[in-house]
């Protein structure tokens, strides 16, 4: 009687990984992997919308799509949106960390004299939160890429990203001082379509749960 | 020139103030036809009086001095005013008292949302009439009103407040707890399942409390939940059942989604809770409960239970409703 689910899932490091989840759960993906320039894609069970990562809250909280797929990080950033998050699927492992360049105790040198520590990072309430709550201040400073360029010419004294390799990091002479958190993907839903539509959600979430 | 209003707050124009204008009036018929008297209060209040034993329910988000220099507060519901009202106005009074109500309450938001700042709110309070018939007869009304707005998609969600802290009262870990409903109020599974984890209980305990808050559907999911765990969750679910048993007898069942996961986030509720949603809307239309402690935070002590809806927010369900109806008419 009603029409199918709406999944937004995120093009960004996440997409891979999803499609072959998605795969798992007997949702045809071949169209997601072939034509890049479709943002929507009708399907019998699920109808699927790729979106850009940060956007995917935007589209659960309003109801546009009933469930998503996106980082913790993303839910972390964006925590005042009210979206209920349902499982952890376990992949797109990373770490919200805190780094300084490497071997350089001039972060906390500065921090003592000064009072405040600069963080560049493109997660400014992710990093206010954290030096909040450890009772520390700090100047946070938004940027929209490169994070890993602020210390090094001197924008910021740290930063606060996403490492999952570690290898960004260390090919720009920065290593990790602090863990904030450590995330993955994460199935989200939209708080009425939970309600409304649990016995088509449920077993879906399962099975996306468990492949 | 273009001078500007606040944020989350709007002029309303004509041609859609005239749509509101008979939305209000069906919801306010509705609520007079089964005996609900209207009443207006101020719309600030003595702010000391408003937070009276729970600030945190009170929800006050605007203040102002007057000119005595005494705190006023814009209120950001009618439950609380109401319960003030009946504290002063009707002790001794004889029972139930029935009061409705179509006013503007305000709250801090974030806009972009469908939430707004000065909002309009339809509602019912029935005071001094306990569970379980009271709380029947105050879903009745809300399935009339919903009627009454042309939502006949629309469903009502029913929980008890007691519920949750129940089972971890009887699991030992109330005093534990706050971190596991704290997850459960944000609705994050995911950190229901890591505090749950930390809460030293069994394996088998743990199990029901990671499964209750799953459980929604019809009245069946109350047996499901005796089945997961018999006695202790005892008092809440016979409280539901008791409820279900009068929904029944009114023919409402298929208008109810039973949810045992459902939290409220104001601190006042009891017993039953509830919340409005209809398939064309992503966010709540409005919601409700028993609140028989709250009247005696101002006096005597009286059950209590009344709902709220949105009517901003009713208004566009209507028009989405009316959009997706196919060419020609009615379901």
């Amino acid at each position: 009687m009603s029409e199918p689910l709406r999944l937004a899932i995120s093009r960004g490091t996440l997409f891979e990984e999803t499609l072959d989840r998605l795969d798992a759960c007997g949702i045809d993906t071949s169209a997601m992997r072939s034509d890049s320039r479709a943002l929507l894609f009708p399907g019998e069970q699920v109808t699927v919308v790729t979106l850009r990562p940060s956007d995917i809250p935007t589209y659960v909280e309003a109801g546009a799509a009933d469930l998503g797929i996106t980082g913790k990080d993303v839910l972390m950033e964006q925590r005042e949106r009210v979206v209920y998050e349902l499982v952890d699927l376990a992949y797109g492992r990373c770490e919200m960390v805190v780094a300084t360049r490497a071997g350089n105790r001039f972060a906390e040198e500065l921090e003592r004299r000064l009072g405040a520590i600069r963080i560049a990072t493109k997660y400014p309430n992710v990093a206010t939160a954290h030096f909040e709550q450890s009772g520390r201040q700090a100047e946070v400073i938004e940027v929209k890429g490169s994070v890993e360029l602020a210390p090094i010419v001197g924008l910021s004294d740290a930063i606060v990203d996403l490492t999952a390799t570690g290898r960004t990091l260390r090919e720009n002479d920065l290593e990790v001082r602090e863990l904030i958190a450590e995330c993955s993907a994460r199935l989200i839903a939209n708080r009425v379509a939970h309600k409304l539509r649990g016995p088509e959600i449920d077993p879906l979430v399962e099975r996306l749960g468990a492949a | 020139m273009n001078y500007p209003i606040p944020p989350g707050t709007r002029d309303i124009l004509p041609d859609e103030m005239k749509e509101l204008r008979a939305l209000s009036t069906a919801l306010l018929e509705t609520f007079l036809r089964f005996g609900y008297g209207e009443v207006w209060t101020p719309t600030m209040e003595f702010e000391n009086v408003l937070i009276q034993g729970d600030e945190r329910a009170a929800g006050v988000s605007y203040r102002l001095f007057d000119e005595h220099g005494q705190v006023l507060a814009l209120r950001s519901d009618m439950t609380i005013p109401i319960a003030r009202l009946v504290a002063t106005r009707y002790e001794g009074a004889d029972l139930p008292l029935r009061f409705c109500y179509l006013s503007h309450a305000y709250r801090s938001v974030r806009p972009q949302r469908g939430q707004q700042r000065e909002f309009l709110q339809a509602g019912i309070e029935l005071i001094g009439a306990p569970a379980p018939q009271g709380t029947v007869e105050v879903i009745e009304v809300l399935c009339a009103a919903l009627d009454a707005a042309g939502l006949p998609r629309a469903r009502v969600g029913l929980g008890d407040a007691g519920l949750y802290s129940g089972l971890l009262e009887g699991f030992g870990a109330r005093d534990r707890g706050a971190p596991v409903m704290q997850a459960l109020e944000r609705h994050d599974m995911v950190e229901l399942e890591r505090s749950v984890g930390e809460l030293g209980v069994s394996a088998s305990e743990q199990e029901v409390l990671l499964a209750v808050p799953t459980l929604r559907g019809g009245r069946e999911v109350i047996d499901r939940a005796v089945e997961l765990d018999g006695d202790r969750v005892g008092a809440a679910v016979a409280r539901l059942r008791e409820v279900a048993d009068g929904i029944a007898e009114r023919g409402l069942l298929d208008r109810v989604i039973f949810d045992l996961g459902l939290v409220r986030e104001l601190g006042y509720y009891t017993g039953a809770v509830f919340e409005v949603y209809d398939p064309a809307l992503g966010h709540v239309l409005g919601g409700g409960g028993r609140y028989d402690e709250l009247l005696g935070r101002f006096g005597g002590s009286l059950p209590a239970c009344g709902f709220g809806l949105f009517v901003e927010r009713m208004h566009v369900a209507q028009a989405e409703e009316e959009r997706r109806m196919p060419e020609g008419g009615a379901q």
